[in-house]
């Protein structure tokens, strides 16, 4: 087991090392860079840009800057944002409880709704029921989480005067206005999160119903409510957790929207300024985190899999 | 002898009933799935009034009347006015083209490309085969969405680079299905019987793996759209797609967003449309699903 762990930890190495390339590379291509886009807006001359860019290190060597980046990655030192030359570790900190705050609520809700739904729309197909929250899951996916979103929050405002307050709180802290904060995005995030959750769901637990044992333990005399728990959501649940996984993705990419509809300061708005500004260094941190998060959460899956199914070994 | 013949002789008689044709069969399929034959007429129209843009628009989606700002529907302009007087309904037609022209042609080159890089990937194996598909997990590991957003903001911002991020962002997932396709089939007696005789690797590939694999292909894609469709929509939301005075759904709602007390029909509009489009595609997805791949067909046999 412990030998498996590290093996998969040391393959995550390449695939980081090539995500922060690949994304360096990317930003290299960039038609212009953080200094052009200030300058529109502060009217920096060339020559000044020259200077910039310059004293930032950017007319350097592409693999020496590269590998320079790499190293104070390695030690968790980000480097700092070319646009405001604030530290990227502290903007980092001060906006990942938001985001992750944000994919929690979202992620508890989503499940919450999805594997109920699924179970019974599958065990009740055909029903009324089922056609109903095929429906609810059709939908889902089909409304995009921005449209929900303004519509909430231009609604929200025009029937109620209601706008979420802005600034940073904290759940322990001010849990009140913290609640205010993130009902509305964590609903809604969560509502399209469910919508895969609940499809995977239906489709493995229909598929667990077509298997030998549960005609066999209907044979044996079960009632069909302890086949269900006992058997069926038993062996369901499984790849619904690994599916699940996947769609951590997706959480990251409607955080972006989300943070920015509601005016969330997480880790998807820094993403969006870094991108609007140009400010590599600030892109290069995200995506390679984000690949790190992905990679990390998949292999607690792969591990909670083996704890829950005893057939599975791994090796 | 033909086979009634030979039915006849041996003293039993039989019908064969003639195949029918692709148009009625076709039409069987229609009455057997009024959702997939639904959606498909709304995406047909969509589509069609995408390409007729230019016909149906009832004004110039550019054209500028200050003294109409933010008009409710009427029946002068159906559905109303945006904040600088435009036809909302000439912008929703011409957004329509650019919505679907991106969307259907990055579906479409997306999953060609990572068809052919999954086939080759697949078909030669060896060390090719190992550098594709780690590169293809590097891609895969990060968020869909975050390297579209990436992608856009290296290349610019404009539509046509929308259309090359979502495309790019297929390529993984399509070329891990064709890849298994291609090695599922490689194994099979038939197809090594026909190497062995001499087939050359392009005749194997074009009548006994491209044949196999068009339907995953398909169902791939026909999934894809719907998602592609909100991608770039998301995109232009945020900003980074189609730039002004080019009109998109996406960067209609957002400009909805800040005048939705006197123009709510700013906000609704877009939202509805977005939906009910990719809705229809996704309905038409499932179907297409449902008639290509019977593993979802048929039911359990305990009731609960």
């Amino acid at each position: 087991m412990a030998q498996y762990i590290v093996r998969r930890l040391l393959l995550m190495v390449p695939v980081l090392v090539g995500v922060s390339l690949l994304v360096f590379a990317l930003a290299r291509v960039l038609p212009g860079d953080v200094f052009v886009a200030q300058s529109v807006n502060s009217g920096l001359s060339p020559e000044a840009r020259e200077q910039l860019r310059e004293e930032a290190g950017l007319n350097r060597p592409l693999p020496v800057q590269y590998l320079e980046w790499a190293g104070n990655a390695v030690r968790l030192d980000f480097g700092e944002s070319l646009y405001n030359k604030q530290s990227v570790n502290k903007s980092l900190k001060r906006a990942f409880p938001i985001t992750l705050e944000l994919a929690l609520l979202a992620s508890l809700i989503g499940i919450a709704i999805a594997i109920p739904l699924g179970v019974i729309s599958a065990a009740w197909q055909g029903s009324p029921f089922d056609y109903l929250s095929r429906f609810f899951g059709v939908l889902g996916l089909s409304v995009p989480n921005f449209v929900i979103g303004t519509l909430t929050i231009s609604y929200l405002a025009l029937w109620f005067h209601w706008t979420p307050p802005g600034g940073k709180t904290s759940v322990f802290e001010e849990p009140w206005l913290n609640i205010q904060q993130f009902v509305f995005p964590s609903l809604i995030l969560g509502a399209s999160f469910s919508a895969s959750i609940m499809r995977m769901t239906r489709s493995t637990v229909l598929g667990v119903l077509r298997e030998d044992y549960i005609r066999t333990a209907r044979a044996k005399g079960l009632y069909p409510r302890p086949i269900l728990i006992g058997h069926v959501l038993r062996n369901a649940l499984l790849p619904v957790l690994t599916l699940a996984g996947t769609q951590v993705g997706f959480l990251l990419g409607g955080s972006v929207i989300i943070e920015n509809i509601f005016s969330l300061t997480g880790i998807g708005a820094i993403t969006f300024d870094a991108i609007n500004n140009r400010d590599y260094i600030v892109i290069q941190a995200v995506a390679t985190l984000a690949a790190f998060v992905f990679a990390g959460l998949n292999l607690l899956i792969d591990l909670s899999y083996a704890w829950l199914d005893p057939r599975i070994r791994l090796a | 002898m033909t086979s009634r013949e030979t039915s006849v002789a041996l003293g039993f008689e039989y019908y064969i009933a003639p195949l029918p044709s692709r148009w009625r069969r076709s039409l069987r399929l229609a009455r057997q799935n009024p959702v997939g034959t639904l959606s498909l007429v709304v995406v047909l129209g969509l589509l069609l009034s995408a390409v007729f843009a230019g016909q149906l628009a009832p004004y110039s989606p550019t054209a500028v009347a200050t003294g109409l700002r933010l008009e409710g529907p009427s029946g002068e302009h159906l559905l109303g006015t945006d904040q600088l007087g435009r036809d909302v309904l000439s912008r929703m037609l011409y957004g329509a083209r650019v919505s679907l022209r991106v969307s259907f042609l990055s579906v479409g080159i997306g999953t060609l490309a990572g068809a052919v890089i999954g086939m080759i990937s697949g078909y030669f194996g060896g060390w090719l085969d190992l550098i594709v598909q780690r590169v293809m997990d590097i891609v895969m590991s990060i968020p869909a969405f975050l390297f579209a957003l990436v992608i856009v903001a290296a290349l610019g911002t404009s539509s046509t680079n929308v259309l090359i991020a979502i495309a790019v962002v297929l390529i993984p997932g399509t070329s891990r299905v064709m890849r298994a396709v291609v090695l599922q089939v490689r194994s099979r007696a038939y197809v090594e019987a026909a190497s062995a005789s001499g087939a050359s690797g392009m005749r194997v590939i074009a009548r006994h793996i491209v044949p196999n694999a068009i339907d995953e292909m398909l169902i791939l894609a026909s999934v894809a759209l719907g998602a592609a469709i909100i991608i770039e929509a998301a995109l232009s939301f945020l900003g980074l797609g189609a730039q002004p005075p080019e009109a998109s759904w996406g960067k209609m709602l957002a400009e909805g967003r800040g005048v939705y007390e006197k123009g709510p029909h700013m906000v609704w509009i877009p939202s509805i449309v977005i939906s009910v489009t990719v809705l229809a595609v996704n309905m038409l997805g499932d179907s297409v699903r449902d008639i290509l791949d019977p593993k979802v067909r048929g039911g359990s046999e305990t009731r609960f």
